[in-house]
């Protein structure tokens, strides 16, 4: 008998038997009939479905916003779910429907409630110390708007930066301990979200299916971003496994005994980047993250999905790839590491039996002085796949000869590809401007780019050099001339 | 009682989520669901439809074609063209061949999936250059003349010929295509209908089913974005969701899917022109000539309404006095494009302004240079025989030059510029000028029907149709200004057929203008009853002095103790008719087709933008920095709306001329056919930096001497497409810079980097051969 799914929609308590496979978007708007959360595009591209997913963390809730068209019922357990009409007062406007209101930062108004929630998101939950218009826009940057252009929602938005910030009539609301509540103390929220970290306290946890059945269902979901776009009408009819309902799959640790990282393979984007051990050695990795889906897909999408996935232009695929890592895979019985440079065979065939999880990831620890670096270019900048990405780690000594070179791309060949012969060329060279144009002229042979909706065959050689140059521009200018590579 | 602080009134509802769209109001009991089955080849002939393994599908209650049509399969609003189902041959892919109809909308969508077809496929053609030859024309190519062309180029210093491509553009409204019919009493039926043309919807359900269109209701609250894609695309929708509640007498709902709506519907024509621009010297413009092909994919839709505004456009705010413009609206295996904000303006201004960026190139001259010189002048004449009157194109011009000093900041980007090599700035101008009317004169009509209720609140039943124009806001500004009474009197309700007779749809950008005057007509007739009334309770002889102001009755400028509510009882209780209705038509316009000439616009909507980027050289891709434009508005009725309306164009057409990129493969199938493929502008591609300037001017035409907005900022965009070529040419590179839009990143960097593609291939082509 399997237990009912349980959490609180906002201020209801839900016992579902609905399918765990059942879209969130779907069971608002056609089971509970809340229409409010709209439905754009059903590939997570637009946020017109945003809903805020809380959970209890050390007796608080803490809140992310998701895109529901991408979120499985089957995920909602223990948690608080708040839709557009869970952020209503019982009269008048929160103050972000207010500035909304009083900019017009809603025409048409399809994807106004979205947008209220991913806004209200950074209202209630995002850990920036001081809000500022930056901060609403990375929070409202999966939400795409036809109508107004987004200037009148920045104005929205800077009105209210100045109502939280110092000197504005609600700044004390953003400094509390507890912003929630400080939000519902001054009436801005409706009251009833200060006892829902009482309510989710008594929910029991599901029984935890032991990982060896796991084969038993049709599909395995991890964050669900690459499968519900795949075969988002196929699965509420399908038996699925939720992967999240194990924890142990996260979480990242720097084992320096070992000399590496050890990261849970259900790590999200978002959890990967936020990490002070991988900023350490990733320093730029936000602005990185910046390129890559959009903060709701992120605080979703997994690295080991991502892997899975085998899309030639994974884009967290190219960084781990380039730090060397190495997947691990259990199917109960036998855990296998594979290294992953080895682990994509041909297009979107890799070295994983159907059985297996990849419950790790493991990478070296680089040696200080090492810069990893990511590139991509995309048509549009954010919430774009890329045309070509690029990962690199590199070392140079101190006379600048090469010391630690490996290099990789995206969109240039059928799989996530090593660039094996050229890391290999460089290695133990001088890092001069012609020796990287050498190695330029080796990555080309590497390469087979085919033409394809994201660009010509052409694009991507020319992308190829340009990106691959641009990890030595950022990174060695010292050494190399961007001025000559720009020339070449 | 205008006030200063206006307001956008459904976006209280839409920011907490109660808006209604079609598909959000409660499903009434029974409820079937509909999905469409399409065409999977984009040009063949139809020789069967197997749905045998679809009916036996779970839920699955009917499956309709051609052949269940009661009425006529002809939805055509132009000419009869457009079958509502193939029957026998297709012409687009995703051209609708069935209607599934089953219990939920996932069953439905499944079913789709058992259909088989046989098909017999044929080469399909997308280059409209191609069925230009192939003389496949949808109706009569069209030439729009002024002056002798032929005669001035013999007077010119400089004469250049090229091209320009501009491609389509995916409407892109968040809310997809959908309906709702739900059977009323005998054989009649209520249409729900996202749609900006509920008449063109009534008519052509009525059609279909064979019924006279009485029997056909239809309401639209709002629209979830329109743009012009639900002028004359709802309608097959709505008609396919009437049949089927027609048929089996139960309410259907039908919901595009996003893949479908991308797939299935219309777009921006792409366009491709051949120009020819002969200047003097010193850049003044004396003759110009050119050739659209337009792009009208499979239908004929609206694109001969198109074609036609493209010739109107064709010299957008210049003056040039010799001109020969021709147009023709080529058939192809596209979806039937149809309207879209600027309705083929735009197309028409992209190649004017390619052939002034091309002579600007070869005179040596910044492209500002020639076309501040070559600007509009009050009294000078269009190509299509109009005088322009109360002209605004050097008047915004120069506001703009003022506010934002062009040569100062020409003179920045070149400092720029002089110490980057690896960004770049571009700067560019765009100046608009865009007529308003319908350039079918009939169309500008309109009604409005207002109830006032005896506690005081008012109703007001329009044609115009809510898509998020605010078009409602700016009708409760009007009639409350024409009565005189607080806004919060004033409900706009939905447009409906039943109160409002042969609407003409919501586009040309004259929702306002039509639909705002007929209002104030409609006060104005209510008002003047008042009048006798009150006058009659005062002994006044002179009801012409009896004035309101603020909710309360003057007389001979001095108070009374008559207020608005006080008046509407009394009107009640003297059984006074609390009801007026009134009509509008657009004077003074006229078009003769025979002769391409008349005055087809009520008067025109001008500005000028200058836009700002930096190119990232290395990476080919660009970011908008600054966009700074001053826009001819009229005095505003609701200037919050109209902000949103200028800034939502800018952003429109901004995308039109970067990112959006339409990609069709040679078999008519559409490539770019999903939002993860489609890119329009997101907030961080816009630029933060936006500032808009509005002239305001009483414009004695529009209502209370507003303009229409709606569709004249898209083309400021335009500039951007300039400003990054601007760009470009600061880099040391000898890119071609051909004139083909949108300018992706892609086409960017293998122009800046051309001659370096052809070197990169030399590695992979010798590891190849030494592996021979
Ligand atoms: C709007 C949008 C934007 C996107 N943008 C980007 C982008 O910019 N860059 C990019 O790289 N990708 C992007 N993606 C693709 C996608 O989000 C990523 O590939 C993501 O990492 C997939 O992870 P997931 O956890 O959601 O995988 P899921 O969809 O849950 O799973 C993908 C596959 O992996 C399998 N799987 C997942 N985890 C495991 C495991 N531990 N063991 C065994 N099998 C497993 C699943 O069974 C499934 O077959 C985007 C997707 C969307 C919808
Ligand atoms: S519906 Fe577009 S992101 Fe979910
Ligand atoms: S208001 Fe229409 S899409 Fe944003």
């Amino acid at each position: 008998m399997t237990q009912p799914v349980t959490f609180w929609l906002n201020d209801q308590p839900i016992e579902t038997d609905a399918p765990d496979g059942l879209l969130v978007l779907d069971y608002l708007r056609r089971q509970r009939l809340l229409t409010g959360t709209k439905e754009g595009c059903k590939e997570g591209d637009c946020g017109a479905c945003s809903i805020l997913l809380g959970d209890l963390n050390d007796g608080r809730v803490v809140y992310t916003p998701v895109t529901s068209c991408l979120v499985p019922v089957g995920e909602l357990h223990g948690r608080h779910l708040v839709s557009i009409e869970g952020l209503n007062l019982p009269s008048g406007l929160n103050p972000v429907q207010q500035a909304m209101v009083d900019r017009c930062g809603s025409q048409c108004g399809f994807c106004t409630p979205g947008f209220i929630v991913s806004m209200c998101w950074y209202m209630l939950g995002s850990p920036d110390h001081k809000p500022t218009l930056q901060g609403f826009q990375r929070a409202f940057s999966g939400n795409l708007c036809r109508c107004t252009g987004y200037a009148s929602i920045n104005r929205a938005s800077l009105d209210l930066v100045d109502r939280f910030s110092e000197g504005g009539d609600l700044h004390h609301v953003w400094t509390a301990d507890d912003r929630v509540a400080a939000l519902c103390d001054a009436g801005l929220l409706p009251t009833y979200f200060t006892s829902i970290a009482d309510h989710l306290a008594t929910i029991a946890p599901l029984d935890e299916e032991p990982m060896d059945r796991l084969e038993e269902a049709d599909f395995f979901v991890a964050g669900g971003t690459d499968l519900y776009v795949q075969k988002g009408e196929h699965l509420p009819r399908t038996t699925v496994k939720i992967l999240n309902r194990h924890p142990e799959m996260k979480g990242i640790d720097r084992l320096d005994d070992d000399g590496i990282f050890r990261v849970g393979a259900l790590t999200t984007f978002e959890e990967f980047g936020h990490h002070p051990d991988i900023q350490a050695i990733i320093p730029r990795i936000q602005d990185y993250l910046f390129l890559i889906a959009s903060l709701p897909l992120r605080i979703r999408a997994t690295l080991s999905g991502n892997i899975i996935n085998a899309s030639p232009i994974g884009d967290m695929t190219a960084l781990l790839l380039a730090m060397d890592s190495t997947l691990v895979f259990d199917n109960g019985d036998r855990r296998r590491p594979v290294p992953m440079k080895r682990f994509f065979k041909g297009y979107k065939i890799f070295d994983k039996e159907p059985d297996e999880l990849m419950t790790e990831i493991h990478f070296p620890i680089p040696e200080p002085g090492t810069k990893i670096h990511f590139e991509k270019v995309s048509k549009r900048k954010c919430l774009d796949i890329a045309t070509v990405n690029s990962a690199a780690s590199l070392r140079a000594d101190e006379q600048g000869v090469l010391r630690h070179v490996s290099l990789t791309l995206g969109g240039v060949a059928a799989i996530p590809l090593y660039l094996k012969e050229t890391s290999e060329f460089l290695l133990g060279q001088p890092l001069t401007t012609d020796v990287v144009l050498d190695a330029l002229r080796i990555a080309q042979g590497e390469i087979s780019p085919i033409s394809d909706v994201r660009g010509s065959a052409d694009y991507k050689r020319l992308l190829a050099h340009q990106l691959l140059c641009a990890h030595f521009t950022e990174h060695f200018s010292h050494r190399v001339s961007p001025e000559a590579l720009l020339a070449s | 009682m205008a006030s200063d602080k206006t307001k956008h009134y459904d976006a209280e509802l839409h920011t907490r989520g109660l808006s209604h769209y079609v598909d959000d109001v409660a499903p009434p009991a029974g409820m079937l669901h509909a999905a469409v089955f399409g065409s999977p080849v984009a040009n063949g002939t139809l020789r069967g439809i197997d749905i045998s393994e679809a009916l036996k599908a779970p839920g699955v209650v009917r499956i309709l074609t051609a052949d269940d049509i009661p009425g006529e399969n002809q939805i055509g609003a132009v000419l009869p063209d457009e079958p509502l189902f193939a029957s026998d041959e297709v012409h687009f892919q995703g051209h609708p061949i069935a209607l599934v109809i089953a219990e939920t909308y996932e069953d439905a969508r499944h079913a789709l999936t058992l259909i088989k077809t046989d098909i017999d496929e044929k080469p399909a053609v997308v280059d409209p250059r191609v069925a230009h030859q192939n003389g496949d024309i949808l109706g009569t190519p069209r030439t729009f003349a002024l002056g002798d062309v032929d005669s001035a180029f013999a007077d010119c210093d400089l004469i250049l010929e090229g091209r320009a491509d501009v491609a389509g553009q995916e409407h892109l409204y968040l809310e997809t295509q959908r309906a709702r019919a739900v059977p009323t009493e005998g054989d009649r039926l209520r249409v729900f209908s996202s749609t900006q043309s509920p008449y063109a919807v009534q008519k052509a359900a009525a059609r279909v089913l064979g019924l006279p269109n009485h029997k056909v209701e239809v309401d639209v609250i709002r629209l979830g974005g329109g743009f012009g894609g639900k002028e004359d695309q709802a309608t097959c929708w709505a008609c396919m969701a009437a049949l089927a509640t027609h048929l089996l007498r139960r309410p259907v709902q039908l919901v595009l899917h996003r893949l479908d709506d991308l797939k299935m519907t219309g777009k921006r024509h792409p366009y491709t022109a051949d120009y020819k621009i002969g200047l003097t010297r010193d850049g003044k413009i004396l003759a110009y000539s050119v050739r659209h092909y337009q792009n009208a994919g499979a239908k004929t839709d609206l694109s001969l309404a198109v074609l036609e505004r493209t010739l109107f456009h064709s010299t957008n705010s210049y003056f040039i006095p010799n001109v020969r413009a021709y147009a023709a609206s080529c058939r192809t295996n596209l979806p039937p494009n149809t309207a879209f904000r600027g309705f083929g303006g735009p197309q028409g201004m992209f190649a004017i302004e390619s052939a002034i960026a091309h002579a600007a190139d070869e005179l040596g001259l910044s492209r500002e240079e020639i076309q501040r010189k070559n600007l509009l002048q009050e009294g000078e004449f269009f190509p299509y025989g109009q005088r322009a009157e109360h002209a605004r194109a050097v008047p915004t011009w120069d506001k703009a030059d003022e506010l934002y000093d062009l040569d100062a900041w020409r003179a920045r980007v070149d400092a720029f510029n002089a110490e980057n090599t690896a960004h770049k700035k571009g700067l560019a101008a765009m100046p608009v000028c865009f007529g308003i009317s319908f350039t079918a004169t009939f169309l500008n009509q309109a009604s409005a029907l207002l109830h006032v209720y005896t506690d005081g609140s008012v109703s007001l039943s329009t044609g115009g149709v809510e898509m998020g124009q605010g078009i409602n806001s700016k009708l409760i500004g009007i009639a409350a200004r024409a009565l005189s009474v607080s806004e919060s009197r004033i409900k706009v309700e939905t447009t409906n057929t039943t109160r409002v007779a042969n609407m003409s749809p919501s586009a040309a950008s004259a929702t306002t203008d039509l639909n705002g005057s007929a209002t104030v007509l409609a006060a104005e007739e209510l008002l003047d009853r008042f009048r006798t009334l009150i006058a009659r309770e005062l002994s006044a002889q002179d009801p012409e002095n009896i004035t309101f102001e603020n909710e309360r009755v003057y007389y001979r400028g001095k108070p009374t103790d008559w207020t608005w509510e006080k008046v509407v009882s009394q009107a009640y209780l003297s059984r006074i008719s609390l009801t007026s209705q009134a009509f509008f038509a657009t004077p003074n316009i006229w078009f003769d087709k025979s002769r391409e000439e008349g005055r087809p616009f009520a008067y025109h909507v001008y500005g000028t933008a200058f836009l700002e980027v930096t190119l990232d050289v290395l990476r080919g891709i660009y970011e908008i920095d600054t966009v700074r434009l001053v826009h001819d508005l009229g005095r505003p009725i609701n200037r919050l709306v109209d902000l949103g309306q200028v800034e939502g164009g800018l952003a429109q057409g901004l995308g039109w001329m970067t990112l959006e990129e339409l990609a069709f493969g040679d078999d008519g199938r559409l490539l770019s056919h999903a939002l993860s493929t489609y890119k329009a502008p997101d907030g961080d591609f816009l630029p933060d930096d936006i500032e808009v300037h509005f002239l305001e001017d009483e414009n004695p035409v529009g209502p209370y001497g507003s303009k229409a907005v709606g569709e004249p900022p898209l083309m400021y965009g335009i500039g951007v497409y300039f400003a990054i070529r601007d760009a470009m040419q600061a880099t040391a590179g000898d890119a071609p810079l051909p004139f083909d839009a949108p300018l992706t990143p892609e086409k960017v960097l293998l122009q800046l980097h051309h001659r370096r593609v052809a070197r990169i291939w030399e590695a992979p082509r010798e590891a190849a051969a030494a592996g021979e």
